[in-house]
């Protein structure tokens, strides 16, 4: 018999019981394929040798348990991804915010922080940064804390740099942070303004009226019925004529939300239209 | 081979060419999808489905995530994405890290088709200059999958399919000209 996959499609399901059982984490919603693959990969990444003994440590091992949570979860991001996307929200978007007294801003899924640490520099550089408050949320308390430290890889300032020109920023973007060893450290003023928490999509409920919540690259790891669950928590924490940004590939179209939004021109940004 | 439920080709540098050429000639009564996971930088996903949609009167797409997974169907899946294909034979996109330094990775797809598909599925790697997508097709082999490699003599740049031949038992060694017919043999 040749050697197949390491974690057959039962033995997810197996897992999935577990981890709602044992620690209330529900992935029952989640893509099947890609949490499998996530799945085989940690198995991998840590030379587990067994199923039996993998499924032991997660259930009985609570730091392993997080460090499964970070794993399964995808965090890969950078800074002004998707450049044409910060343009519509610097140019399109933000400009009609300014006339709020404040202005509140959830980014749901943040995982490591480069794309709160952009949304407060684009807040910045429209003078409406004093008056805006970014929560950044994510399931996995790991990267959070990561987000908080708004340090990032020095390596990886070229290309954010590049991302940044290229969205329509004005300023020096190294003038944004100070290089310290092979990390480049953000301004406190920009971290000021962040607050970063732990929220889970699946089975936390709003936590606040907002004017703006980005969502970029989340849905696609769920199933559909998931995804609406998700569209609707959005929309009941979504002011009127307040915007929802969703990732380059994910849509409001067909779900219960979709009749009251209109998707602006060319990027996947919604406006709500109606109550 | 009969009863093929999914193409799945794979290509990197000079694999679009050789589409360029074998496009025209596929029956426009395929009863499979094809899928295509070609290497290209980022943002230029409209340029290319309405660039090979202009050269076959099959219905040419970029996917859609969870879009079911249609015969008679080319997709194309879009750049700086993984694809992964759902038991319900439906499409999923994932953003996760990359692999052999591609998103998309051949990789990826030939895997995840192979575990859906497993012996219906035909896996075709193309033109290319690095290694993405052999491991895909030892996998794709061990479920069961029909094994193809462009004749790396033909191809503009030969690395990647020399690497699988090299790597893994191939079912068959196509010249540019000969993909288009095997394929509508498979219908």
């Amino acid at each position: 018999m040749p050697t197949l996959s390491a974690i057959t499609d039962e033995q997810v399901e197996i897992l999935i019981g577990d981890v709602l059982e044992q620690y209330g984490y529900d992935f029952t919603g989640y893509s099947r394929a890609s949490l499998k693959r996530r799945l085989i990969r940690l198995y991998t990444l840590d030379k587990q040798v067994s199923f039996a003994e993998f499924r032991y440590k997660i259930c009985k091992d609570s730091v392993y348990f997080r460090r499964f949570v970070e794993q399964i979860t995808v965090n890969v991001t950078e800074m002004f991804r998707d450049p044409s996307f910060y343009k519509a929200l610097r140019h399109k978007v933000l400009p009609n915010l300014a006339t709020y007294p404040f202005i509140r801003v959830w980014l749901a899924g943040c995982s490591t922080g480069e794309e709160a640490y952009s949304m407060a520099i684009l807040l910045k550089e429209l003078n409406l940064l004093h008056k805006s408050l970014i929560y950044a949320t994510d399931i996995n308390p790991t990267v959070l804390e990561k987000a908080a430290q708004g340090m990032f890889p020095l390596g990886h300032m070229k290309q954010y740099s590049e991302n940044y020109i290229e969205s329509g920023g004005t300023q020096e973007f190294s003038s944004y942070y100070s290089a310290s060893y092979s990390l480049a450290k953000f301004d406190s003023e920009l971290k000021a303004k962040l607050i970063f928490s732990t929220h889970n999509l699946v089975s936390d409920h709003s936590f606040n009226e907002f004017q703006l919540i980005l969502c970029r690259n989340v849905l696609i790891y769920f199933d559909r019925d998931l995804q609406f669950k998700v569209l609707t928590l959005f929309d009941n924490s979504l002011e009127k004529l307040g915007y929802l940004a969703l990732g380059t590939k994910e849509t409001t179209d067909f779900s219960p939300i979709s009749k009251r939004y209109k998707r602006l021109e060319t990027e996947k940004i919604w406006r709500k239209i109606n109550e | 081979m009969k009863g093929c439920k999914a193409l799945v080709i794979g290509g990197s540098a000079g694999s679009l060419d050789v589409l360029i050429k074998v496009l025209p000639e596929l029956d426009t009564d395929l009863a499979f999808p094809i899928i295509i996971v070609i290497h290209r930088k980022k943002g230029t996903d409209s340029l290319l489905a309405d660039l090979l949609s202009t050269k076959t009167q099959l219905l040419v797409k970029e996917v859609e995530e969870k879009e079911e997974i249609l015969a008679r169907t080319i997709y194309i899946v879009p750049s700086d994405y993984h694809l992964l294909i759902e038991n319900d034979h439906t499409f999923s996109l994932d953003y996760s890290e990359k692999v052999n330094y591609s998103r998309p990775s051949i990789d990826v797809t030939f895997q995840s088709a192979a575990e859906v598909y497993g012996e219906q599925l035909v896996c075709l790697l193309l033109s290319g200059s690095n290694t993405d997508g052999v491991n895909g097709l030892i996998t794709a082999r061990n479920y069961g999958a029909e094994i193809c490699v462009q004749d790396p003599s033909t191809a503009q740049v030969d690395f990647m399919p020399a690497q699988a031949i090299a790597s893994v038992k191939v079912d068959h060694i196509l010249s540019t000209e000969a993909i288009a017919a095997y394929i509508n043999t498979l219908n």
